[in-house]
Order: structure tokens, then C-alpha cells, then sequence
């Protein structure tokens, strides 16, 4: 058994523990990892709608006239300019072109934002910061231990997220949200925050409340969701719902010694603007050609490719798998790796424990997003 | 409590004995530990072993675990059952989620093993 002593805690963890949850330390968290099992609860994204408790994850607000300007230098993807609840999706660099982390920045106010980075980084992101934020203009205020966050997932989400009493009277700016768009709203002890936003490629929300809020909110979801199989949903789920749909995790496909050109983010690199922190050194890797590549892998052989499998291109080491799973919806091995540029796309071996399995590469993402236009869309499948 | 007709190992294999065969799965407290388990990869029928052995491989989504041979002999059958369908192993593991067949050439390993009331007392009650 994994030892939970000392770690924190969320509003909801008392009612995982109580529900079945297997309980695992996660970036100082103690967090559900599974309840009823991982294909069970990855089912019910795909085809109803899941609960995440993602409290673990960092909130930290950004005030005034220099804020805009501000983040705007300190991360890859273009946040001035947009609209009003306008969310972002970028990676904050170091200075040789490393991620940081990757993350999402939303524009609440003429001047004010909110930044969301992962758990696991939140102290260093929070420290690069603060080390860098001016002498006036900004003011940073990190709510990460006050603020609760579910994620609401899967083609029944905004079904179940109007059900909520408090946002009775709010159906029609649920309904008007685009994917990446936010509204705020008044909650039972502060404001909330609902985000047209996820990481399981299915239509969905995150809901940012103020930790007094998050309990009768989870369980009015839970009650309210039973005709729709509503399901609460671990880690485990969430990591293999992101998978499939080919989204960055932290710590596998970015890291510090990863570019997020090589990690196939290069959508989020505003190469153009002005200056960021590591601008110089993405423009001179992309001018020189960028080495290595994020590639979709299907596992031909029998074997399932984990994390730091080597990938054999001809007999030669080229690269190294970042995540691999049994994917539930496709029912097969899948990897992702990051492999040397020249590799072609055709046939691979994976060394899995010692025995070279056969894998070929396939396209991008292993599965369709439904996140825009209709949630219960036909799927193209890799 | 778990089935008395059988002997366990402290890594949550267990054997049934018919004769000079012995029939090798996992618990049903290993299956669930694992979580859903996706992929069975299995000795070839015919192959030798000593006690211990890892011969197999159990997969679930998230974890990997090896198969070890409760006792030294000759695989003498499969289930390809259950590498066709690896969800036995979590519905059925003392059943139809058997793994293989050894022809045991040492049978007094057995008498190590684990019984019944010693293996329930290993997972705690």
C-alpha cells in the first residue's frame, strides 16, 4: 500500500475514500487514482459524462495595467489581445527553449488572469514567477490551496453542468460558450469560474470554486447525473482519455529538456512575437531543424510500450517512448515517442523489457477530439 | 476466503495439483491489485523451469506484473483463453482465468507453498 501520511488533501477527498476510491500520492496530493476501474470509468467519459476532482492543480491569479504585457513575455503562445474569457493553451519556457511546464491562461478582466499549471510543477512555476513579476504593475496572488477544481467530462457534460441550481439561470452562457472561452459567476462562498476546457478530447467543463463550495457541488453532480451514468473519474481514466486524443502530459512527452517544437506543440510557439523567455533559442532550433519529433506508434507485436521504452529504427536506438498504454476505445497497444527527425514513418521496434516487439507509426491523434461542434460525432480512428 | 483446494506462494500465485500436474493462476487479491488487466503473455507448451521462474507476463493498463512458477517442471499446457481475453483474469482468476499447465519434476516443492489458511492470513485476515 502506498503511503498517504503527510500529503495534502482536497475538499473531496474524504468522499473518494468513502466511494471506493483507490487513494496514490500524486504531486503531494492524495488523489483517486480509480473507483470501479479504469476501462469502466474511461467508458463513461466516452460515452456519458465523469467527475474529476483536479484540485490538485495550480491556480495562480495575475492582476493590473502590467499584467497583459507581462505574461505575454513569459510564455510561447499569444495572450494579448484576446477577448474576454478567452483561455489559452501554452508552455512557459527557460531560456534554452525547456519546458517549464504547460499550462493554460485565462483572461478574466481587462486586467486580470489566471494562470493554470500542473501539480507536480506548481512550486517552481510559482517561484519563476514570482522571481521575475516587476515592482509595480503586477500583482500576483496564488489561490492553488484555496481553489477547488472539477472537471466535468464526456458528451453529456453540459447536460449535467445546467442541472447544477446555481447556474439555473445561466443555461443560455452555457450554452454560448465556446471551446477555450470562460465565464465567472457568483458561487455559494465566491466566485466560480466555468471553463469550456478539458483533457479528455470529449466535450466538457472545469468548474474552478472556492474549496468551501466543492463538496455540494460534486455530490449535486453526482445526484443530479444518475439518469446520465454520471461516474466519478481517477487518475488513471484521465491519463488514458488524454492519451488516446494524443494531448502533452508533463513529465512524459514535455519536460525540461524538451522543446515544445520537438513535442509537436509547436501551434503554442508564437515565434513572431516579440520576445519571450527561450525565443532565441526556439527561432534557432527551428531555423536549424528541430531533431527530434513527437511519433504515433501502433504496437503490431504483443507487448504493451510503457514510458522510456527505446525505439529501434533499423537496429538503431532513435528515440524513446514518452507514454504507452492498452488503449481502452481502440483496444490496442498504442505509444507515443519522441524519435530523431530522419526516422520515416513505416515500421519501428520497441524494446519492451529486454524483447524487440514489432510497432509501426500511425497518425495523429490515435483518436478524434469531439471538443467543438457535435459531442456524440462519428469518430475517425487511427 | 480463498479456495482450500490449492496451494499459494507469497507472490499470489496459485496451483491446483491433479496427479503430476498442476494447474498455475493468480489470485483474485493480485487481479484486482493490477486493476483491469489487458495483455497475457504465456510460456511456450513445452518449455522447462525451475521454481521461481518468471515465465509470463500480466498487463494491466496502468501496471505490469510477471508470472512465477510455483514450482520447478514442464509447461505442459496454456490457456488461450485468457490471453484472447485477459478480463477472465479479473472476473474468474480461480477459474476460467487459470494460466498453465506444469508437469511438475520436484513435487515436493509443494510442500512449501503456502495453504489455504496461511495465504489468508498473509493478506491480512
Amino acid at each position: 500500500m502506498d503511503d498517504l501520511t503527510g500529503l495534502k488533501t482536497t475538499p473531496l477527498t474524504a468522499w473518494h475514500r468513502a466511494h471506493g476510491a483507490k487513494m496514490v500520492p500524486y504531486a503531494g496530493y492524495e488523489m483517486p487514482v480509480q473507483y470501479e476501474g479504469v476501462l469502466a470509468e474511461h467508458a463513461a467519459v466516452r460515452e456519458h459524462v465523469g467527475l474529476f476532482d483536479i484540485t490538485h492543480m495550480g491556480e495562480i491569479f495575475v492582476d493590473g495595467p502590467g499584467a497583459e504585457a507581462w505574461l505575454d513575455g513569459l510564455v510561447t503562445n499569444r495572450v494579448t489581445g484576446g477577448a474576454l474569457g478567452k483561455v489559452v493553451y501554452t508552455a512557459m519556457c527557460k531560456d534554452d527553449g525547456g519546458v517549464l511546464d504547460d499550462m493554460l491562461i485565462y483572461r478574466l478582466g481587462a486586467e486580470r488572469w489566471l494562470v493554470v499549471c500542473n501539480a507536480a510543477n506548481h512550486d517552481k512555476i510559482a517561484a519563476w514567477m514570482k522571481k521575475r513579476v516587476p515592482a509595480a504593475g503586477v500583482a500576483m496572488d496564488d489561490r492553488s490551496d484555496a481553489t477547488a477544481l472539477i472537471a466535468v467530462q464526456g458528451p453529456d457534460s453540459r447536460e449535467l453542468l445546467g442541472r447544477l441550481a446555481r447556474l439555473a439561470n445561466l443555461h443560455a452562457d452555457i450554452a454560448a460558450l465556446d471551446f477555450y472561452t470562460a465565464f465567472t459567476c457568483p458561487g455559494a462562498t465566491g466566485e466560480w469560474i466555468v471553463s469550456r476546457t478539458g483533457y479528455t478530447g470529449e466535450h466538457g467543463y472545469e468548474l474552478y470554486l472556492p474549496n468551501a463550495d466543492a463538496l455540494a457541488v460534486w455530490e449535486e453532480l453526482v445526484a443530479r447525473g444518475a439518469d446520465l451514468g454520471v461516474a466519478p473519474i481517477g487518475l488513471a481514466a484521465r491519463d488514458t482519455l488524454r492519451f488516446e486524443v494524443c494531448y502533452c502530459l508533463y513529465g512524459h512527452e514535455l519536460g525540461e529538456d524538451t522543446t515544445p517544437l520537438e513535442a509537436g506543440i509547436g501551434w503554442a510557439v508564437k515565434l513572431k512575437k516579440d520576445a519571450f523567455t527561450g525565443v532565441a533559442a526556439l527561432r534557432a532550433q527551428q531555423a536549424a531543424g528541430v531533431p527530434r519529433k513527437l511519433m504515433a506508434l501502433e504496437v503490431t507485436g504483443r507487448g504493451i510500450a510503457r514510458q522510456d521504452a527505446r525505439v529501434l529504427y533499423q537496429g538503431r536506438d532513435v528515440g524513446y517512448v514518452t507514454s504507452g498504454t492498452f488503449s481502452p476505445t481502440l483496444k490496442k497497444p498504442l505509444a507515443l515517442a519522441l524519435v530523431e527527425t530522419g526516422v520515416p514513418a513505416g515500421d519501428v521496434m520497441i524494446d519492451i523489457r529486454g524483447k524487440g516487439v514489432e510497432a509501426r507509426t500511425t497518425a495523429f491523434p490515435f483518436l478524434s477530439a469531439r471538443v467543438k461542434g457535435d459531442p456524440r460525432a462519428e469518430r475517425t480512428l487511427a | 476466503m480463498v479456495p482450500a483446494d490449492r496451494k499459494y506462494t507469497q507472490e499470489h500465485e496459485w496451483i491446483q495439483v491433479d496427479g503430476g500436474t498442476g494447474t498455475v493462476g493468480v489470485t483474485e487479491f493480485a487481479a484486482h491489485e493490477l486493476g483491469d488487466i489487458v495483455f497475457v503473455e504465456l510460456p511456450a507448451v513445452g518449455s522447462t523451469w525451475a521454481q521461481g521462474d518468471a515465465v509470463g507476463t500480466i498487463e494491466s493498463v496502468k501496471a505490469v506484473a510477471d508470472l512465477y512458477l510455483p514450482v520447478s517442471g514442464e509447461i505442459v499446457a496454456v490457456n488461450d483463453a485468457v490471453t484472447g481475453s485477459p478480463e477472465l483474469l479479473n472476473s474468474d482468476s480461480f477459474g476460467g482465468g487459470w494460466l498453465v499447465k506444469v508437469k511438475l519434476s520436484a513435487p515436493a516443492e509443494l510442500d512449501a507453498l503456502l495453504d489455504a489458511a496461511a495465504y489468508n492470513e498473509l493478506l491480512g485476515g
